[in-house]
């Protein structure tokens, strides 16, 4: 049988350097209401989903709730098998690393630093852990490692036998980090890493992190639905919608000249502190999306404000326009001069 | 489109609180929880409380309303509700304005929302309880506020159960429910955090729109700068049971001037801005805790303006211009932009 590898083999990169994260046509598809008996009813939460990362790049990852953003960043955690597509670290693909190893090169921050550490271990010990199940030197260099770690992010060394609970929601969060680059990983996957944290601390974390992938030369994947933190951070952004990437490009064009009616509304509905500007106008329908049902054709066209006949019939295909891939027909010519 | 001025100043207010605290026991001590705070709010208007967490919003509406926690002790010289001191009614009195009077909107609809009632018997009840009448006036007036308020369907969507609903549709049941009764004032903790940003700004523009047809007074919670400046007409600026900055919205974001307020703003990406290029302000450290007497500026240790009688001196507010004032020792020139190298 021919494997997901040989069916979705690895962009080829100009310079000929592998890229820090390439996957190819993920989807993962849950079951829900499965039984012995019962098939379920398939829920698509990644479809076809390709994306490309250089080495030292932070691409962000935009959409509401429910799109599939966590499901996807499990999957290149190695968290989860996909049900197809494959994903290659670096050039080497995923199913050729153990488990073991891949971990060590890509690493999870997560969205709560109050659930995921764990509050009967010190600091000192949730940061050391990884070294010990991965068997990483002796333990004076897995101790010196930790307080190395600990400098990193900005954690005084007194709090190496503190415990979580003795701790703000910020300095947890370092924590976080200090865990995952302990191990010295290539790709950071950051999953919503500041959005349980007031504003202040965000911003001393986002600095951080962007001092951390300057130092280190670190890769990150940013989860976000703050397009505002998006901007500040990302090199490139993709916009994701029940599943599917609907628009991909460099940061810069998709924020300034975002082409998919979503992107658009996204970027509408951000708001700036500026007491001059009322309530934007967003012109989207207020039927919310049912990912066990999603519609035929565009899977945005019950909200979309540029709908035409075509867009509930036939779903659109990826078009290059200026640089950024989009899913939209208003982009297709030929699809474009049906009228509505 | 500019959000402000759906009021008349020179109405009387709906709201008057004056030097409210609220002080809870706490195995620690005794943690100060709210200081002295006052504020007002007129027909039609939007006052916004914003802070960081823990800063004392949500004590400060659940004093009014009357809803503190059995260790919280409340302290006021005025809460004044539509010429009621709410402070003397009694429990029966207020219950009967909760709801009723004062509608109240949360983050998370499902506090208020019973899971095992379908939507519409809870919007009947509400109606029942406080405005009498049969139930199919309550239904008729029920399927009203959800056609009004952009609901499809709005017979089939009263039988649902709050948890066959999307979370902005949640809202938006709170909401109806609110308008059950006639509100003269609505607090709403939180409203649009946990939803979507699309979402948010519909939720926003909802509440906006009632608010002018009905001329509620709304006090709206958050500690989202951006909706504080797109919804607000007037804005306190909270922080460790404060209000450390109070004014009109435009004066407060055209001109922030206690350390706290400014630092935020400097927190907050603004458009163009990459990491990259330009670092965020940040504010270092964390909120002091509450437990016990706090002498001096509770924002001394984080700010990088503090000198030594920072931290023994009695802190008021003091006034920027008209109207705009902020709690802090030093004078309003000091923080103009660029004037002053920080200490
Ligand atoms: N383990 C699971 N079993 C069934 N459905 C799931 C599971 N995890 C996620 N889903 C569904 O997949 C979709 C995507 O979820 P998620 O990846 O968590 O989205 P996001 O992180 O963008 O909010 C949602 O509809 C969610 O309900
Ligand atoms: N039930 C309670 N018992 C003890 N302390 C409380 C309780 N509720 C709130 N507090 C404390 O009161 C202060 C103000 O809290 P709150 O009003 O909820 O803040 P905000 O809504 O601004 O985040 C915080 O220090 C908080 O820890
Ligand atoms: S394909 Fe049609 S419905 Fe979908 S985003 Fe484009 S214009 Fe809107
Ligand atoms: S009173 Fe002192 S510590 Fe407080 S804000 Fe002013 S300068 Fe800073
Ligand atoms: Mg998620
Ligand atoms: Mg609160």
């Amino acid at each position: 049988m021919q494997s997901e590898e040989d069916k979705y083999p690895q962009a080829q990169q100009v310079d000929g350097k592998p890229l820090a994260l390439d996957i190819q046509h993920l989807t993962q598809v849950f079951h829900i209401g499965k039984t012995w008996l019962n098939e379920g009813k398939p829920l698509r939460a990644v479809d076809d989903v390709s994306l490309q990362v250089r080495n030292g790049e932070v691409l962000a990852i935009v959409g509401e709730s429910g799109c599939g953003k966590t499901t996807l960043s499990r999957l290149m955690l190695g968290l989860q098998k996909p049900e197809s597509g494959a994903i290659y670290v670096n050039g080497q693909a995923l199913v050729d690393v153990d488990r073991k190893a891949f971990a060590r090169r890509v690493q999870p921050v997560f969205q709560d630093p109050y659930s995921s550490l764990n509050p009967r271990r010190t600091i000192g010990e949730i940061i050391m852990d990884p070294l010990l199940i991965h068997d990483i030197g002796t333990l004076e260099e897995q101790r010196q490692r930790v307080e190395e770690t600990m400098a990193k992010v900005g954690l005084p060394h007194r709090m190496i036998n503190s415990y979580p609970s003795q701790m703000s929601g910020g300095q947890r969060q370092r924590v976080a980090i200090a865990r995952a680059l302990v191990m010295k990983p290539e790709v950071l996957i950051c999953d919503e890493p500041t959005s349980a944290l007031d504003v202040s601390v965000q911003a001393q974390i986002l600095n951080l992190l962007q001092e951390l992938r300057n130092e280190l030369n670190l890769t990150y994947i940013f989860i976000s639905h703050d397009l505002s933190v998006v901007e500040y951070m990302a090199d490139y952004v993709a916009v994701m919608y029940l599943g599917r990437f609907v628009e991909v490009g460099p940061a810069r064009d998709v924020l300034e000249r975002p082409k998919h009616p979503y992107t658009q509304a996204l970027l509408g509905s951000v708001l700036t502190p500026d007491p001059e500007l009322g309530l934007p106008d967003i012109d989207l329908g207020r039927g919310f999306p049912d990912p066990l049902n999603p519609p035929p054709g565009c899977r945005f066209h019950p909200r979309c404000p540029k709908a035409m006949a075509v867009c509930s019939q036939k779903e659109p295909e990826k078009l290059t326009v200026d640089g950024t891939e989009v899913e939209c027909h208003l982009y297709a010519k030929e699809d474009a001069d049906i009228p509505v | 489109m500019s959000g402000a001025h759906h009021y008349n100043p020179d109405d009387p207010p709906v709201l008057e609180v004056e030097d409210l605290s609220v002080d809870i026991k706490v195995p620690a001590g005794t943690l100060h929880a709210v200081n002295k705070v006052s504020f007002s709010v007129r027909p039609g208007e939007t006052l916004s409380l914003v802070g960081e967490s823990g800063c004392g919003k949500s004590i400060t509406s659940l004093a009014i309303m009357r809803l503190l926690p059995k260790a919280a002790r409340l302290s006021a010289s005025k809460i004044i509700f539509d010429g009621q001191d709410l402070a003397a009614l009694s429990e029966k009195q207020m219950a009967r304005l909760r709801g009723n009077r004062i509608g109240m909107i949360f983050q998370d609809p499902m506090t208020s929302l019973n899971p095992v009632y379908r939507i519409g018997d809870q919007l009947e009840e509400i109606y029942l309880r406080h405005k009498g009448g049969g139930r199919r006036e309550a239904r008729e007036r029920a399927e009203y506020l959800l056609e009004k308020i952009g609901i499809i369907n709005p017979t089939q969507r009263l039988t649902q159960f709050p948890h066959q609903l999307s979370g902005g549709l949640r809202q938006r049941m709170m909401i109806a429910m609110m308008l059950m009764c006639d509100p003269k004032l609505i607090i709403a903790d939180e409203p649009t955090t946990a939803l979507d940003v699309t979402v948010q700004v519909q939720i926003l523009q909802l509440l906006r729109s009632l608010q002018e047809e009905f001329r509620m007074a709304l006090i709206l919670i958050t500690h989202n700068l951006g909706v504080v400046a797109r919804m607000a007409d007037h804005v306190a600026v909270m922080y460790a049971g404060q209000v450390v900055e109070k004014g009109s919205s435009a004066d407060v974001f055209r001109h922030p001037t206690h350390p706290y307020t400014r630092g935020l703003l400097e927190c907050i990406p603004h458009p163009g801005q990459s990491a990259t290029r330009n670092k965020l302000g940040s504010i270092p450290g964390i909120v002091p805790s509450l437990v016990g007497r706090i002498d001096g500026c509770t924002f001394r240790n984080r700010c990088n303006y503090a000198f030594g009688d920072c931290a023994t001196a009695q802190v008021g507010l003091r006034d920027v211009e008209d109207g705009h004032s902020y709690r802090c020792l030093l004078p309003p020139e000091t923080f103009a932009a660029g004037k002053l190298e920080k200490a």
